[in-house]
């Protein structure tokens, strides 16, 4: 069953996951933006390939290539699932 | 005027421990890195020298082939700036089989979760010159850039074209060599399944038990560069790149051809290429396997093309201290040649005990020993044959 899409439970998946791709946990926040955290796009695309895994809401190219912030990328998958 | 290639740097991660120093020192003590048939570079922790997100972007042959570079452009001297224009810097590393273990994930993620799961890395982690891509970017090489595959002749037909870019004028240096991780599943089934590997797991070359090689993995890198270039800006130069040669046997897809008339053609290129003859050469590195046809055909090579002088000098070879390093083998080589010269010692074929009949040449069984010639620069050559019928031959001098 895939999880709640609750912001709380994005944001979770989402600080894990960057960690996971090898972002350093203090550095993130909502504010942070993808530049300086060295996220681009194949980080992204694997991001997406975590939130389908746990939410089952599907983030193509075109839904992140406009996404400036780890908040906005948590406010798109919340509103791809609504 | 002739433009000539030396050596500024070398940077080795091997089953004998990480760096070129423990390889050359260790091999020279008679000690061997092979371990449960395997050898493994145990010590080669990629996260003890990589970031978490650089080392996750590389596939383990490229972890170990950036690290090995580091050590090498360190040993040259290059600051962070390079000392030559990016554009005049290139970067050549050979591979047998490149990311092997990366596709195997990823194939396990394909059947058992279907094409979604696939990681968006898989190609450019599995792809063969993802070492040379790798090192290029970490230290902003912008010359002739790509990976070289020609299995088990990799890492010396690397450093060859390498040579060549800086003698055609192209480049006034090349980060070389070759690496390699696939100590894998595919792997080891696929080298059994052909019974090239040891059953007994003992890498033996020369010896009559011999039975088959024993798969290893590592890297050896080295800093190549145009010999004026390299003495004015005050560069240490380790050795010289004299000589190179290759030739294809286009005998058999694995088999090498048993009168090795194509491998003693490399061997007699690559010192002509040097501008020697047979009794200049000190020292062979020999390719030398431990299977049973491929020592045999390159003992018959070694004497047809070096003639009297092959029966007069030591014949010893690394695989018999870290095992069989594939694509990485004739680039680790080379660096054990180079620092083998430096020391004007010949290190053991470890573990040899017993002649094979044919088999005749001084292996350097038990121990190291001198290498006799005069207080001048020794010259050595380097084999390297490879499944395909490849043979590559590199001409060395300290």
């Amino acid at each position: 069953m895939p999880t709640d899409v609750t912001p709380e439970n994005v944001e979770k998946t989402i600080y894990d996951g960057l960690v996971e791709l090898g972002t350093e946990r203090d550095e993130l926040s909502r504010e942070a933006t993808l530049e300086d955290l060295d996220v681009d796009s194949l980080d992204l695309v694997e991001l997406a390939q975590i939130v389908e895994d746990e939410f089952g809401v599907e983030l193509k190219g075109d839904d992140v290539k406009d996404v400036k912030t780890v908040g906005e990328v948590i406010d798109l998958v919340v509103s791809k699932s609504s | 005027m002739t433009r000539r290639v030396v050596i500024t740097g070398v940077g080795a991660i091997t089953p004998l421990g990480v760096g070129a120093e423990p390889l050359i020192e260790r091999w020279i003590a008679g000690e061997c890195g092979i371990e449960d048939g395997e050898g493994r570079c145990r010590e080669f922790v990629a996260t003890d020298f990589l970031s978490k997100k650089e080392a996750r972007r590389s596939d383990r042959f490229a972890q170990m082939a950036v690290v090995a570079a580091k050590e090498a452009i360190g040993q040259a001297g290059f600051g962070e700036e390079l000392p030559y224009e990016p554009h005049r810097v290139g970067c050549v590393v050979g591979t047998g089989i490149g990311g092997l273990p990366s596709l195997e994930e990823n194939q396990g993620k394909l059947i058992e979760r279907g094409p979604k799961a696939v990681s968006p890395l898989a190609v450019p982690l599995m792809m063969g010159n993802a070492a040379a891509a790798a090192v290029a970017m970490q230290h902003g090489l912008r010359g002739h850039c790509y990976g070289v595959v020609s299995a088990c002749a990799a890492g010396a037909h690397a450093l060859g074209d390498a040579s060549r870019i800086i003698r055609a004028g192209d480049a006034d240096a090349v980060i070389s060599g070759g690496a390699e991780a696939a100590i894998s599943g595919v792997a080891i089934a696929a080298f059994g399944a052909m019974e090239a590997t040891s059953p007994t797991g003992i890498s033996r070359p020369f010896d009559a038990r011999r039975d088959g090689f024993v798969i290893g993995e590592g890297a050896g890198i080295l800093v190549l560069e145009e010999k004026e270039a390299a003495e004015a800006r005050g560069a240490t130069i380790l050795g010289e790149l004299l000589g190179y040669g290759a030739t294809c046997d286009a005998f058999h897809l694995t088999a090498p051809q048993p009168e090795g008339t194509e491998a003693a053609r490399a061997i007699s290129l690559a010192i002509a290429d040097a501008g020697l003859t047979a009794p200049d050469i000190d020292y062979v590195n020999a390719h030398g396997t431990s299977t049973p046809l491929n020592d045999r055909s390159e003992t018959v090579a070694l004497k047809a093309a070096l003639g009297e002088r092959a029966a007069d000098i030591p014949v010893s070879s690394t695989k018999s201290a870290i095992g069989h390093l594939l694509g990485a083998a004739g680039a680790v080589e080379a660096i054990a040649t180079v620092e083998a010269l430096r020391r004007r010692t010949a290190p053991p074929t470890v573990g040899w005990e017993e002649a094979d009949e044919g088999l005749d040449l001084d292996y350097v069984p038990g121990a190291s020993k001198p290498i006799e010639n005069g207080e001048g620069p020794l010259v050595a050559i380097s084999d390297s044959f490879g499944f395909g019928g490849h043979n590559a031959v590199l001409v060395l001098a300290a």
